[in-house]
């Protein structure tokens, strides 16, 4: 497959970007500051991000397309108000993570942003479930930008007034040099912000403002350093198909009536589990000195039993200390929990660590 | 001390009468990115020429220092250690990672000049 690029490819390499390949396209992985100064001026003032590799997928039909879409995604999508928005997955008929996602109920049916690794496959899982005049579109026409960090509603505000206004997780349509741009409050930084989704053509003029306004261009490396210090998933390492919402300790992400009366892919395994609990389960783990302990490292108990791996580590800039997630048999997964990492070869110390790391401050 | 002599590996090494001091150089760390983690050999330890010696870890990943020359750790330098920022901002002075005892003079004559190490970055970007 050749190896695409957004919009942005060009301006980013104005920019100073470094690219990777990422999930088949050329992404950036940093600018010229790099990783821990692109982190701290999302923490601290305000960053963006370029996430048009992102799936945005639109679904239109009538009530039965809810129906559909319920058999696959676990969240009340009846009861969800239009502009609002919920984190959720896909399910396979194991109740493994297919994918996870953000849905939001749009004016004609919904709008799903899906991984861009996983895009491909997820629309035929999603198609199998729809009816022939149920209509969908993965539009490749618009391009996706993450506006995150503290200052990110001043400096919207003054572009695209309304923004304010936005609570966290709902969205809107607003008006932008005479085209409509699609807002949500969201993001996936632990910071407050917004999703624009806005057309190819547009972007350049809209990044160009934020860059007037002193807006860094954040690139995947802190992307991942900031999310995961907000405790947040990255499918493909933190989930998978193998691994379902109760492991995954995202069991809050299924609507509370979809727990009760179930009928989507996966609910017996899942019902099963959320009364009887899972035998391994997602923690936060802090190693104890400044050793980072990164993907696939082992994990053992303090009397040197293997008791899990981690699936996500880094050094984490605002907590100022190593930072990981992974899963440990769920004896183990009280915070505090003493346990070791297997570094090269060489065990070190650590412990079970709530999650998020770094508090977030969204806007209800 | 004698002049800096440099690795393919991206190491620098000086010379003073046995002793020589090793760091990584300003371009690597350019390559690296922010150094959040570095782990330095004790006193004792015996190294090979190309041999692992020492541990960098950046943001992005983690990646072995090695010895340009054969000898024996006489010290590890535990400043850097501690505060691992400062290899991204003195890589050819202060934050150098260990110095050895060496067995081969050999080895650190055949070693690039600075001009040689410039060429060599040039025509190897990566």
């Amino acid at each position: 497959m050749e190896v695409q690029k957004t919009a942005l490819y060009n301006y980013h390499k104005n920019l100073g970007a470094k690219f990777v390949p990422f999930a088949g396209y050329e992404m950036p992985i940093q600018y010229k500051d790099g990783i821990v100064k692109e982190h701290i001026s999302t923490r601290t003032h305000a960053g963006f991000f370029d996430v048009s590799h992102m799936g945005q997928f639109f679904l239109e039909g009538d009530e039965t397309l809810i129906e559909s879409l319920e058999k696959i995604i676990p969240a009340d999508l009846k009861n969800l108000k239009i502009n609002h928005s919920k984190y959720s997955f896909l399910l396979n008929n194991e109740g493994g993570i297919i994918d996870d996602l953000i849905i939001t109920r749009t004016e004609k049916g919904f709008c799903i942003i899906l991984n861009a690794a996983c895009k491909e496959n997820d629309i035929k899982q999603i198609s199998q479930f729809l009816k022939k005049h149920h209509k969908h579109l993965l539009n490749n026409d618009l391009s996706l930008i993450a506006l995150q960090g503290p200052k990110s509603v001043e400096i919207l505000e003054k572009l695209i007034p309304g923004v304010a206004n936005l609570k966290f997780m709902t969205g809107n349509n607003f008006e932008y040099k005479g085209e409509n741009l699609y807002v949500t409050r969201s993001g996936y930084t632990g910071e407050d912000g917004f999703e624009i989704s806005i057309s190819n053509t547009k972007v350049e003029k809209l990044i160009d403002y934020l860059i007037s306004n002193e807006v860094k261009p954040i690139g995947l490396g802190a992307r991942d350093t900031l999310r995961l210090e907000a405790g947040l998933c990255l499918y493909g390492h933190d989930l998978n198909e193998k691994i379902n919402p109760v492991e995954a300790n995202l069991k809050w992400a299924i609507a509370k009536k979809r727990k009760e009366v179930g009928g989507f892919n996966g609910w017996e395994k899942i019902k099963n589990l959320l009364a009887n609990g899972s035998e391994k389960i997602r923690v936060g783990i802090k190693p104890d000195g400044k050793v980072i302990a990164r993907e696939n490292t082992k994990i053992f108990s303090s009397d040197n039993n293997e008791i899990g791996f981690v699936t996500s580590g880094t050094f984490g800039p605002s907590v100022n200390a190593p930072v990981a997630m992974g899963y440990v048999k769920s004896e183990f997964s009280k915070i505090g929990t003493f346990i070791q990492l297997e570094v090269r070869g060489k065990k070190y110390g650590g412990k079970i660590s709530e999650l998020p790391f770094y508090k977030k401050s969204y806007v209800k | 001390m004698s002049e800096k002599k440099f690795s393919k590996k991206h190491e620098w090494v000086s010379l003073d009468g046995e002793v020589a001091t090793v760091g990584i150089t300003k371009h690597a760390t350019e390559m690296l990115g922010d150094i959040v983690f570095v782990e330095v050999p004790d006193a004792g330890k015996a190294v090979e020429k190309e041999g692992q010696a020492a541990v960098v870890e950046s943001t992005k990943a983690a990646s072995d220092v090695y010895s340009p020359i054969s000898g024996e750790i006489t010290e590890g330098n535990k400043a850097i250690a501690d505060d691992p920022g400062s290899v991204n901002t003195d890589p050819e002075g202060a934050s150098w990672f260990f110095k050895l005892k060496i067995k081969d003079k050999g080895e650190y004559d055949s070693l690039m000049s600075k001009d040689e190490y410039d060429k060599f970055c040039k025509e190897n970007p990566s």
